[in-house]
């Protein structure tokens, strides 16, 4: 292994570094196969092969994913874009009851990238893949021409076992259901609004971006029917919460004062006209469980680190069908509706 | 939050809810029963959204509605208007800022954002000092700031228009939209089939501009008014006063937003709107037609900074379909879902008129939160008598 | 245009240029305070002080002892129930009750 490391001298990526030849090579041993470290990935063959015998100790079905990840800026606080590409995928994966195992990796590079931005890059991936339990087994790489690619995309897709009498979908809520989070909302999208530096505030707002793996799994164990769960990425929870709603053809009522922010992200929200509802995580799920199972798979989450501040907010009813109900901090109530294109901050 | 909290209190709801029912029932009863619902016209589009937010309107008794008044500045943009942003955009050397407002409103062909989409420079900021940080990091590209809005925004942007006149910075300028409450006040109250019984004033425009100027709602047209906070507390509280002044058959200018409203406005706001602008003569409002006076424009003084003077700017009028019936809602005639295209042709996906416009427009607001009344379908009580009193309810 | 938010002046950046540091419940941003200083207030005697913040400008400053007073009134209007009228309230609920279709209160 270590007569892989360091082969690689440039500082930047260029075209050459995607051409096929003995740069891309380096590029790849130098920064990919060395920071990735296994042996699926090592043997440098075109695909990783897994005997089917050894998936199946895990469960009876296979739960397959895939995301792309073209977050700006690259680096944020809280996390970067190579640990949104290995938690995400994972988290979605996990949503399933999979235990996730394998990933890919695809990376698109623009000419002109770092090559440190690269390694870090790889190692935030690398870092998070050990927390999940889980390897990057094969992967791509392409550079294509200045403009043609905002810095870096990466590609990421998962294969894990979904354990047996696992059955979670969207479309399984049921009248009763307790609705759970698993914590504070909102964090990564602040974070990020800040980190692009364009509103210009300041505030300790870190993303929540992690890998949901073992939370997942410490509440399976708590319960043993979870009807429906999502990670809250892109629209916020209100997004998950609409589309389980309209899936089981269901009414979700929730209560505004159950709901965990923190203060800076209310912050945030007051002074830019936001909906915390509607803000992105990376770190959060949302989860329709059996009323039976509510307060015990609550103490179970609360005591997993993913979990602290995980809260019941509101439980299934049955109508009006498809609508998400919110009952306000003043009392009174209205509708959280699906959003509509991209939430902007609004002055009036 | 301090100051915002205390102004959520649901418990002080409770008790505001229980004294609206009663003077309600007092109002009633004077006049020997009410024939229609009193009728509360919130002007802002900022109450408009807090009263949806939170479901305020639910809380009222029946025999008290609120008329969603104009004050949405994004919605009375004229479509002509939103072209000649987008116009100005599409030139290579202009950078367009923008609140984020202002992006999705469709102009005749294509929005903001839309045109971001195909290449335009379109940047969203917070504050225009912003879009002027911007120029001076830019000095080889023209920025353009889109200022729209009431009394409110005006000090921001024309001490804006100060700065760069001051530090010399000539590739900035302003592509000014700012309208004039008074006169759109006035405008729906010499409407012939008005029937307003009171009005929740305009809480950050009045900080601007005072209390004062109000006088005339009280005075000549014989309404109360109560200038209103925007936390739900004072949205009800506003409320109250407004059907205690009925009740009491008084006619005054009330200030319940007093922590942050002085009776006298704010004397350097005030000065610097004076320096860089001065009213237009007519200024067109989607949904109202042209309304006299209700716009303005930047000073001779200040022209390089003006962007209707340094580029071209069509300015065409263009008229909302047939079906559009945006005035009868302003006017309180009709609600938003009594709108023949309410929710049908007419969605904050593709909006017909005005009020669907912008997520603070009265129909948009009602569409997003309120379509369906959930009170009467999520299992709570609701407690409904034919006749006096008035019919309660109340969330427990 | 209405959207403010209270916020308390933490420092002066920049008194010459009106310049100082906000924060709204854990979030600064710098903001201009030219609307709300003067001869007799100037930037260095606002640390401390609340105001609304609308993009990007102090517009006002906040009344705290208004802000009680309004408060107080919500108070008293309130008291004004405790002494017994809501048990009125609930007579009037018990004598007059429907309930909505959907079934009884949770």
């Amino acid at each position: 292994m270590n007569d892989r490391i360091n082969k690689l001298r440039d500082v930047t990526i260029n075209l050459g570094h995607g051409g096929g030849g003995r740069a891309m090579r380096d590029l790849i041993e130098d920064v990919f196969v060395a920071t990735f470290d296994n042996p699926a990935l090592a043997a440098l063959e075109d695909q990783a092969v897994f005997p089917l015998a050894e998936l199946a100790r895990h469960g009876d079905r296979l739960a397959f994913t895939t995301d792309s990840y073209v977050v700006d800026p690259l680096f944020f606080p809280g996390g970067d874009i190579g640990a949104l590409a290995v938690s995400g995928t994972v988290n979605d994966l996990a949503m399933s009851g999979a235990k996730p195992l394998f990933l890919s990796c695809g990376m698109v590079i623009e000419e002109g990238l770092a090559v440190d931005t690269l390694r870090r890059v790889a190692a935030s991936m690398q870092r998070v893949a050990i927390e999940a339990g889980v390897s990057i087994v094969t992967g791509d790489t392409k550079v294509v021409e200045r403009g043609s690619a905002d810095k870096l995309f990466i590609n990421t897709a998962g294969i894990g076992i979904v354990p047996a009498g696992v059955n979670i979908s969207a479309r399984r809520a049921q009248v009763g259901d307790a609705v759970i989070v698993n914590g504070f909302l909102g964090d990564h999208g602040v974070a990020i609004l800040i980190a692009r530096q364009q509103l210009a505030l300041q505030a300790d707002v870190a993303s929540d971006c992690g890998p949901l793996g073992s939370l997942v799994a410490t509440m399976l164990g708590a319960c043993d029917d979870i009807h429906c769960m999502r990670d809250a990425t892109r629209g916020g929870m209100a997004t998950v919460l609409n589309e389980f709603a309209i899936s089981s053809d269901v009414a979700i009522h929730i209560q505004e004062t159950a709901i965990p922010v923190r203060e800076e992200v209310r912050g945030a929200c007051e002074l830019l006209g936001l909906d915390p509802l509607y803000l992105a995580n990376e770190g959060k799920l949302i989860a329709l469980v059996p009323a039976r199972c509510a307060q015990r798979l609550l103490a179970a989450m609360r005591r997993h680190p993913a979990g602290t501040h995980a809260a019941i907010i509101g439980e299934v009813v049955a109508q009006p069908a498809g609508i998400v109900i919110l009952q306000t901090e003043f009392g009174g109530q209205r509708i959280v509706d699906m959003l509509v294109g991209e939430q902007l901050p609004r002055i009036c | 939050m301090k100051y915002v909290d205390e102004f959520r209190d649901p418990d002080r709801a409770r008790a505001l809810t229980l004294e609206i029912h009663r003077l309600v029932e007092r109002i009633d009863r004077t006049r020997g029963g009410l024939e229609r619902p009193l009728q509360i016209m919130e002007v802002c589009g900022g109450h408009t959204h807090s009263i949806f937010r939170y479901g305020i309107h639910q809380m009222l008794p029946p025999e008290v509605e609120f008329v969603h008044g104009p004050g949405c500045p994004v919605c009375v943009l004229p479509m002509g208007r939103v072209d000649d942003c987008v116009a100005l955009a599409e030139r290579p050397e202009v950078i367009f800022t923008t609140f984020g407002d202002a992006m999705r409103v469709p102009g005749s062909r294509t929005s903001l954002l839309k045109a971001k989409a195909d290449g335009a420079d379109v940047r969203m900021v917070y504050s225009p000092l912003d879009a002027l940080e911007i120029a001076r990091a830019n000095p080889h590209r023209e920025v353009i700031f889109f200022g729209l809005g009431f009394e409110t925004t005006m000090p921001s942007t024309a001490m804006t228009v100060l700065q760069a006149h001051a530090g010399h910075i000539e590739n900035f300028s302003l592509f000014c939209n700012h309208i004039t409450i008074i006169p759109t006040l006035k405008a729906i109250l010499d409407s012939p089939d008005l029937r307003l019984d009171g009005f929740l004033g305009p809480g950050h425009v009045s900080m601007v501009i005072g209390t004062r100027v109000y006088r005339f709602i009280a005075e000549q047209y014989r309404r109360p008014i109560t200038v209103a906070g925007f936390e739900p507390l004072d949205v009800l509280h506003s409320v109250f006063m407004v059907l205690r002044q009925i009740a009491e058959g008084r006619c005054e200018v009330e200030n319940q937003y007093a922590r942050i409203v002085p009776e006298d406005g704010n004397a350097q706001a005030l000065s610097a709107i004076q320096q860089v602008f001065e009213p237009r003569e007519f200024f067109e409002w989607r949904g109202l037609g042209s309304i006299e006076h209700s716009g303005v424009r930047i000073r001779d003084t200040f022209a390089a900074f003006d962007a209707e003077r340094k580029f071209p700017v069509a300015n065409l009028q263009f008229s909302d379909p047939q079906a559009c019936q945006c005035g009868e809602v302003l006017k309180g005639l009709i609600k938003p879902h009594q709108c023949k295209v309410f929710g049908t042709a007419c969605t904050p996906d593709r909006p017909l008129g005005a009020l669907m416009v912008s997520s603070e427009g009265a129909c948009a607001a009602h569409y997003r939160y309120a379509r369906i009344d959930t009170s009467a379908l999520t299992g709570r009580a609701v407690v409904r008598t034919g006749s006096a009193p008035a019919a309660l309810r109340v969330q427990a | 245009m209405c959207l403010g938010i209270p916020g308390q002046i933490i420092a002066i950046h920049d008194a010459v240029n009106n310049l100082a540091l906000v924060e709204v419940s854990g979030v600064r941003r710098l903001i201009n305070i030219a609307f709300i200083v003067d001869e007799e207030l100037p930037p260095a005697a606002c640390v401390g002080d609340w105001v609304l913040v609308h993009v990007g400008f102090a517009m006002s400053r906040l009344d705290e002892a208004e802000a009680m007073h309004t408060l107080a009134l919500l108070r008293e209007l309130g008291e004004m129930d405790e002494a017994g009228e809501l048990d009125e309230l609930d007579d009037l609920r018990s004598a007059t009750d429907t309930f909505s279709a959907t079934g009884s209160t949770p």
